[in-house]
């Protein structure tokens, strides 16, 4: 360890420390971190056990940051171990085991502990409650032995449990002391709906019933409640509420009142010590909800780290009940006062109900049930006291149908703050969500939820993600942000295409200067596709650039995910002989090949080759390599055909393999899949394939635009025709057209929508001349391309730099101290 | 404490190609090399700070980024960092070229960053 680094402790191994962390690693790389966790995991999602329990996710699901993380970033992790008290004299901090660690600073982040109400019997055995991983084993493992639960507490957790027990099997009855369920949260409405909604999920409901004690003998056998009526049960889950967990605080002597309590910038009564999360209390409030955490962690990372902030000024809470198919939502004040003007709608057909409550003409607070949609905004409005205009009436309860009128939407988005928490479950911000649409050319809430996590959890903002889409894209998408095939360039394939032609351009160096790519090296994205595009406008002269290849057209093998490659060679057709699968077997053995697989496309797949093996794999195969890894031909699937069928009409067989010896090797835009077969019965499946080909007492008839993949899509019938030669001329001009308009990556599924059907016939089929010139330039590519495999045995020095491995064991005897 | 960083002979450049990495085992771990355009070599574990792990060597190589061949991360050769809007770090190491031969620094005792109290 240096001296010059700070050594920061953080209490608690939970959402709001380790959120807090991730903040100042951002920041920051001036602390040796420590943090000590009374749970045995990493850090994971608290707020998503609601979903390990009735059974949608796993534990591993759940998991935030796992061990790895840890250790990626220097942060030494105690699990397993609770502290005891903070020394502030000598200014260590001491564990419950009797270890003493020093630190310059301590952040508390200790959370919550269920409240277990102070009955007689609250400690029989079968009396959980419902925090942590093992109270969710705990209550998993009960579902299987126990038939029936009772819930005490009828908020949002104890609701979330109780709808885990009922996915569970368990016969469910919630306890709940008042007469509106979720009381804290929702109107006397909405809590009514709700109910409603719940007793037809599943779930039993006892009202305004006050548990005295839990009546049984070792185990609890029942609820007696203040009435004098009893409820039997076999196991109980506490959630009547959370209290901070602030024992340590107070052994140490920082002043507590409910929570530990903090200013404006998450500073205890200790020099040092900061606390953030459910276990502190600010300006009098201790929160119980997730987004609060993210906004004080955010607030506490700055000021640790020395970067300006904003004081942290509380919390517009909202809810949202994470149960499927139960949409609540309620922010600010809801429940109606004689200050407030109410705007109500309710709809008993659809099951909805919405409320806004203002006062002195400012949104002061909302309720929704059913239909959410306007979740989003109104917390925004809430938040932000907003003026009730008729823009914002007619946007919130237009029309009856959630009316969206994109421009308006956007207008919310736009006045967001950049630091806003979009995503609460996650952490994500507007800012993060807009750098990442605007850097990384993101166009879909897929994508943004893949890049930054929003989106990942609950799903309860992807309303906003999406306005915020627009708001980013919408207004620059005629100008600004014109589709660029990549963050790198604000040109589309065409454009890249014409200039590549026009100017004369021959490398991809050359078009990024010319056409002024904003990253000199291209990215991912473009310099595979640059290559391609060269390689399709000059087939003899460009030389193709390895090192702009993806790994598995550059080894010409396909990487799985630990670092081992599959071989796959070609079987003309889906035939092969048993010389050839006699060979297979031998070198499959000899290479200790851990999995040979019938593929899709009628060929055999080697799994878990060695990537130093394979050239060896390859020479021993002595067959041509199927290109199972490339944007070319992979199989030209077959059925059994006239050579034997009763059914057959045409020599499928024959056909398939005279296809794929004429066609295989060539690049194209994206893979290229092909079938022919035998008779209309279509067993080798032509109509998903790229061109599917089917034979016919006197003839074929070819289809095009097939696909079985991401977006299945029924190949269109493009023509018949009568002879042999006539479909492979058909086929090659297709395949010409394709690869000189298609767009890099674009299945010809797509392309045969983008171009339409029509426009493709016309220059194939009408247009003899233009078919002659196409089949020309095809003829002409073709006459380019070489057999990889045996490519890269004759030369050895590419073998030897791309196979081989660089072995370093000997070290100098050169050192540093 | 000082850690002690011992250099062990990984070729020559010309076993690098331009804009393309390469793995080297050294004493039992997995070095990803990389060489750039500018000609500059970086070396890195050979290993993704992507949950799922796999190798860095055979990704794509832009300025002084490697773009990770099972996820697309695209990590800074010069510091390991991951960039935006994923997270991570890959331990970097040293590489000294002399007269065209490339040694790589490893440091030996790094702590181990992860521990349970006993």
């Amino acid at each position: 360890m240096k001296a010059d680094r700070e050594k920061l402790i953080v209490i608690g191994n939970g959402m709001a420390g380790i959120s807090t962390v991730e903040q100042i690693l951002k920041l920051s790389g001036s602390y040796d971190i420590t943090v000590f966790g009374s749970e045995p995991h990493p850090n994971y999602n608290r707020i998503m056990l609601s979903y390990v329990l009735e059974g949608s996710k796993t534990i591993n699901d759940i998991i935030l940051n796992d061990l790895n993380w840890y250790e990626d970033h220097g942060i030494k992790l105690y699990t397993d171990t609770t502290v005891a008290r903070i020394d502030s004299e000598t200014r260590r901090v001491i564990t419950e085991d009797g270890a003493s660690v020093p630190y310059d600073k301590v952040i508390i982040a200790t959370g919550s502990n269920p409240l277990i109400l102070p009955i007689p019997g609250c400690d029989k055995q079968g009396v959980v409650g419902f925090r942590n991983i093992e109270d969710c084993n705990q209550m998993i493992e009960a579902a299987r032995s126990y038939h029936s639960a009772a819930v005490i507490g009828g908020g949002l957790l104890g609701l979330e449990a109780a709808k885990g027990l009922v996915s569970l099997g368990m016969q469910v009855t919630v306890v709940h002391l008042m007469e509106d369920l979720m009381e804290r949260q929702l109107d006397h409405q909405a809590a009514l709906m709700l109910k409603d909604e719940l007793e037809r999920q599943g779930i039993g409901f006892a009202m305004g019933k006050k548990t005295t004690e839990l009546i049984g003998g070792k185990r609890v056998e029942g609820l007696r409640f203040s009435d004098g009526t009893e409820l039997a049960c076999d196991f109980v889950v506490m959630a009547a509420g959370i209290k901070p967990n602030t024992g340590v605080a107070k052994v140490s002597g920082i002043a507590v009142n409910r929570g530990i309590i903090v200013d404006d910038f998450m500073r205890t009564s200790m020099h040092h010590v900061y606390a953030v999360g459910e276990c502190n209390e600010h300006r009098g409030i201790c929160y119980g909800l997730v987004a609060p955490l993210f906004e004080q962690g955010n607030v506490l990372a700055k000021h640790i780290c020395g970067v300006a902030t904003q004081p942290y000024e509380g919390s517009v809470v909202s809810t949202k009940l994470k149960i499927s198919g139960v949409d609540v939502f309620s922010a600010g004040e809801f429940i109606e006062g004689p200050m407030h003007t109410v705007i109500a709608a309710q709809n008993d057909w659809k099951h909805t109900y919405k409320k806004i409550l203002l006062q002195d003409g400012k949104i002061a607070g909302a309720v929704l049930f059913g239909d959410v949609t306007e979740a989003a905004p109104l917390q925004k409005l809430v938040k932000e006291h907003a003026l009730m205009t008729d823009d914002i009436y007619n946007e919130i309860m237009g029309g009856g149908c959630c009316g969206s009128s994109g421009a308006k939407k956007s207008l919310s988005v736009e006045t967001m703050a950049s630091e806003e928490i979009v995503c609460g479950c996650n952490g994500v911000t507007k800012q993060m969500i807009v750098e990442a649409i605007t850097e990384q050319g993101l166009t879909t809430v897929e994508e943004i939820k893949a890049c930054t996590g929003a989106t990942r959890s609950c799903g309860g903002c992807k309303p906003v993600v999406e306005q915020i889409l627009q708001y980013v894209l919408g207004d620059g998408f005629q100008t600004e942000s014109k589709q660029g095939i990549c963050g790198c360039t604000k040109l589309s394939r065409d454009e890249i295409v014409a200039e590549i032609r026009g100017k004369g351009l021959k490398t991809i160096r050359e078009v990024m200067n010319v056409l002024e790519w904003s990253h000199p090296e291209g990215c991912s994205k473009c310099r595979p596709a640059l290559n391609y595009y060269l390689g399709m406008v000059y087939p003899a002269e460009h030389e193709d650039e390895k090192a702009s290849r993806f790994v598995n057209e550059r080894l010409h093998a396909n990487i799985q995910k630990d670092g081992t490659y599959t071989v796959v060679p070609r079987m003309y057709g889906g035939v092969t002989t048993p010389e050839d699968l006699k060979r297979i077997a031998d070198v499959s053995l000899k290479y200790d090949v851990k999995v040979v697989k019938v593929t899709g496309g009628q060929r055999l797949d080697l799994i878990g080759v060695k990537k130093e093996d394979l050239p060896k794999v390859w020479e021993e195969l002595d067959m041509p390599s199927g290109y199972a890894y490339a944007k070319s031909l992979r199989t030209v699937k077959t059925c059994v055909g006239s050579q034997f069928c009763r059914f057959g009409t045409q020599d499928s067989m024959a056909m398939g393999a005279l296809l794929e010896r004429k066609f295989e090797r060539l690049d194209f835009p994206a893979k290229f899949k092909m079938a022919v077969n035998g008779c209309p019965r279509n067993c080798a499946e032509s109509c998903t394939k790229d061109i599917g080909i089917v034979g016919n007492d006197g003839g074929w008839e070819i289809f095009v635009g097939g696909n079985g993949g991401i977006k299945p899509r029924i190949a269109d019938s493009f023509c018949k025709v009568k002879t042999d030669q006539e479909l492979v001329d058909i086929c090659g001009a297709v395949i010409q057209l394709y690869r000189e308009t298609g767009k890099y990556l674009e299945r010809t599924s797509e392309w045969v929508e983008r171009m339409g059907l029509e426009a493709i016939q016309a220059a194939v089929l009408e247009d003899e001349e233009q078919r002659m010139q196409l089949l020309e330039r095809n003829n002409f590519a073709l006459q380019q391309v070489e057999e990889p495999w045996s490519q890269v045995l004759r030369e050895n020095a590419t073998r030897r730099v791309m196979y081989g491995e660089v072995n370093g064991d000997a070290p100098h005897n050169k050192l540093e101290v | 404490m000082n850690k002690t960083v011992k250099y062990y002979p990984a070729g020559s450049l010309e076993d690098y190609y331009v804009q393309m990495g390469r793995a080297v085992q050294i004493e039992g771990h997995e070095i990803a090399v990389f060489r750039t355009t500018s000609g500059e070599l970086y070396a890195l574990d050979n290993r993704s700070p992507h949950p799922k792990g796999g190798p860095l060597a055979e990704g794509m190589v832009s300025g002084h980024f490697v773009y990770d061949p099972l996820y697309d991360w695209k990590i800074d050769l010069r510091d390991g960092f991951v960039q935006a809007p994923d997270h991570g770090e890959v331990r970097t190491h040293q590489v000294l070229i002399e007269e065209g031969t490339v040694s790589i620094g490893m440091s030996s005792g790094h702590e181990q960053g992860i521990g349970t109290s006993l």
